[in-house]
């Protein structure tokens, strides 16, 4: 065995646990850690295609950011998980026929025909140096060029529909401004006051603590009133 | 099969050879933030063990080491205990991709900018799991202000890297490091002055230090994430941090300072008077400058108000990054030198 067949096998049955933990695990926060471990151990799968942009991208993006949203919103949630097993038994039927269906369509595409060795050879190993990134952006600004733009723009959209669905108007709020903070100025809180050093005028003999306190109290009470 | 038990060694070996001194370098990063605070403060600091206190980080060490593991009441143990590893595992991952010098570099891959950008993301499962696991409500909160943190800050570091990356048209950071060759004004700290400023601070922010570490905020929510940790789980946390604030002062030399590049590459009789300095010094010397303005941060700044850090990242950061982005595309294509000599069009 190679080094990455052993890295796949183990990866591959990560991937496949985890993804049953999503479903099986009772605990939904668990349940979007597994989701979080599939995204990690499908991004190492990735890599050993030699897809390592698309690799660390899934990193990046999935698991780095988007996971974290969902883990934030599920954290947040009081799931009941009485309520949710209640229709369990009605949809059971409905349920087993999905499955089929999925099954039926990934044996569609997936099948020896279509996706076996005759079909689709092995590609050709690329040498160490190979850049996976430059040959991507090769082809999307090229070949690809207008299906990049075309998803850029269905990105923006979203962004807009997004913002515009959970904006609802201008509300009235009593945080800070922080414009009219940064705008405050020196001149406006504080007033100097320039006045001559006060020299104590006590005998040297006199100085022991006491006498040293008060002074200050006395020089402190000038400020103030000057 | 020997042949890949051997090869698997040898990796280990050097994967040590990082490693370790990175631990080394963390417990006196302590030490030396805890002296330089108190001098800063007109204190000693630590000088009792051993000569001048320097066997405090190790004294540390192990009392950390000693301490009970207390298991809150009510925690997700599994969660609880796998959540420092989560933490510091990738913190260390990263290094992988460090280039020390032109040759000294663990993974040498394409895509190291990009790696590193994963990594620092993934640690923040760290810190969410250990909050939501102690069941506390100090950690969650503390967790949660780190999540969002961490989450804005990324956007504008992302950003910044992507201003590196058309700079130096590589996201291999040993290529990066070679397209700054020549003497110090050759590197990017000039032409990418402004993300050089949004890169360092969003670091600071990444990393949970002062000014921005909301999520520890001792005087609301006591040590937030890690409140519920003790002896080698709080140590973990803690040896996860300095890894970070070291990683990311390495990273800034490497990005903006031109890494183990001698400053004076190119300018008669000082290169010559600074020739025996390996490049691996010259790294280190950068990112220590780094490291030392990390810690000089803290004893500068107070704590930012919540608001105005999210304010901070998202109106502030994102728009100089991306309006800098539009300004370096002008620069390139024009080729102003000595940057970018050789690829101007216009």
């Amino acid at each position: 065995m190679t080094v990455e067949q052993i890295v796949f096998y183990v990866f591959a049955t990560l991937t496949i646990l985890s993804a049953l933990g999503v479903v099986t695990v009772r605990n939904s926060v668990q349940a979007v850690l597994c989701l979080v471990l599939t995204f990690f151990s499908a991004a190492v799968l990735w890599m050993l295609l030699e897809a390592e942009f698309l690799a660390v991208a899934l990193v990046l993006v999935y698991v780095g950011a988007v996971m974290v949203l969902f883990l934030f919103v599920v954290m947040m949630l009081d799931v009941d998980f009485a309520s949710l097993k209640q229709g369990f038994t009605r949809y059971v039927p409905l349920g087993i026929l999905v499955a089929i269906g999925l099954l039926i369509g990934l044996y569609w595409v997936l099948r020896g025909e279509v996706f076996g060795l005759e079909a689709m050879p092995e590609p050709a190993k690329h040498a160490a140096d190979h850049s996976n990134v430059e040959t991507l952006g090769l082809l999307l600004y090229t070949d690809y060029f207008y299906a990049f733009e075309i998803a850029g723009v269905i990105l923006l959209v979203s962004i807009v529909a997004a913002i515009s669905l959970t904006f609802r108007g201008r509300r009235e709020r009593r945080g800070q401004s922080v414009p009219s903070q940064h705008r405050a100025s020196k001149d406006e809180r504080l007033h100097i006051i320039k006045m001559d050093a006060e020299v104590a005028q006590d005998d040297e003999s006199e100085t022991d603590d006491s006498e040293k306190a008060a002074g200050k109290n006395r020089d402190q009470t000038k400020g103030e009133t000057s | 099969m020997i042949d890949m038990i051997l090869d698997g060694l040898w990796i280990g070996f050097k994967i040590s050879l990082i490693l370790l001194p990175l631990i080394l370098a963390v417990a006196y990063t302590t030490f030396a933030e805890r002296k330089l605070i108190g001098y800063m403060q007109l204190r000693l600091g630590p000088n009792r063990v051993g000569p001048k206190g320097w066997l405090q980080p190790i004294a540390d060490v192990i009392k950390l080491l000693m301490k009970e593991i207390v298991i809150p009441s009510g925690a997700n143990k599994l969660l609880f205990l796998i959540a420092p590893v989560l933490f510091i595992a990738p913190s260390f991952a990263a290094w992988a991709v460090i280039p020390f010098n032109a040759e000294l570099v663990l993974a040498d891959i394409n895509v190291g900018l990009l790696y590193i950008l994963a990594m620092t993301s993934i640690a923040v499962y760290g810190v969410i799991i250990a909050g939501w696991a102690s069941n506390s409500k100090y950690a969650l909160l503390g967790s949660l202000r780190s999540a969002s943190q961490i989450v804005s800050y990324e956007i504008a570091m992302g950003f910044a890297l992507v201003a590196v990356l058309m700079a130096s048209g590589s996201m291999n950071l040993g290529e990066i490091v070679k397209a700054q060759e020549g003497p110090f004004w050759h590197w990017y700290w000039i032409p990418l002055l402004p993300i050089l400023a949004v890169y360092w601070i969003s670091g600071v922010a990444e990393t949970n230090r002062a000014p921005f570490d909301l999520p520890e905020g001792e005087s609301e929510i006591v040590a937030g994430f890690h409140v519920e940790y003790a002896g080698i789980g709080f140590a973990l946390f803690f040896l996860a941090e300095y890894a970070n604030m070291i990683l990311i002062s390495v990273l800034t030399a490497l990005f903006f300072f031109g890494g183990w590049l001698n400053p004076f590459m190119g300018i008669p009789y000082f290169e010559a008077a600074t020739d025996w300095i390996p490049g691996t010094a010259w790294l280190l010397i950068k990112a220590a400058w780094f490291l030392f303005m990390m810690i000089w941060l803290r004893a500068t700044f107070p704590r930012y108000r919540y608001d105005q850090v999210m304010r901070l990242g998202w109106k502030v950061f994102i728009p100089v990054t991306v309006v800098w982005l539009i300004v370096l595309t002008f620069m390139i294509k024009a080729g102003v030198g000595p940057w970018f000599t050789g690829r101007g069009v216009l």
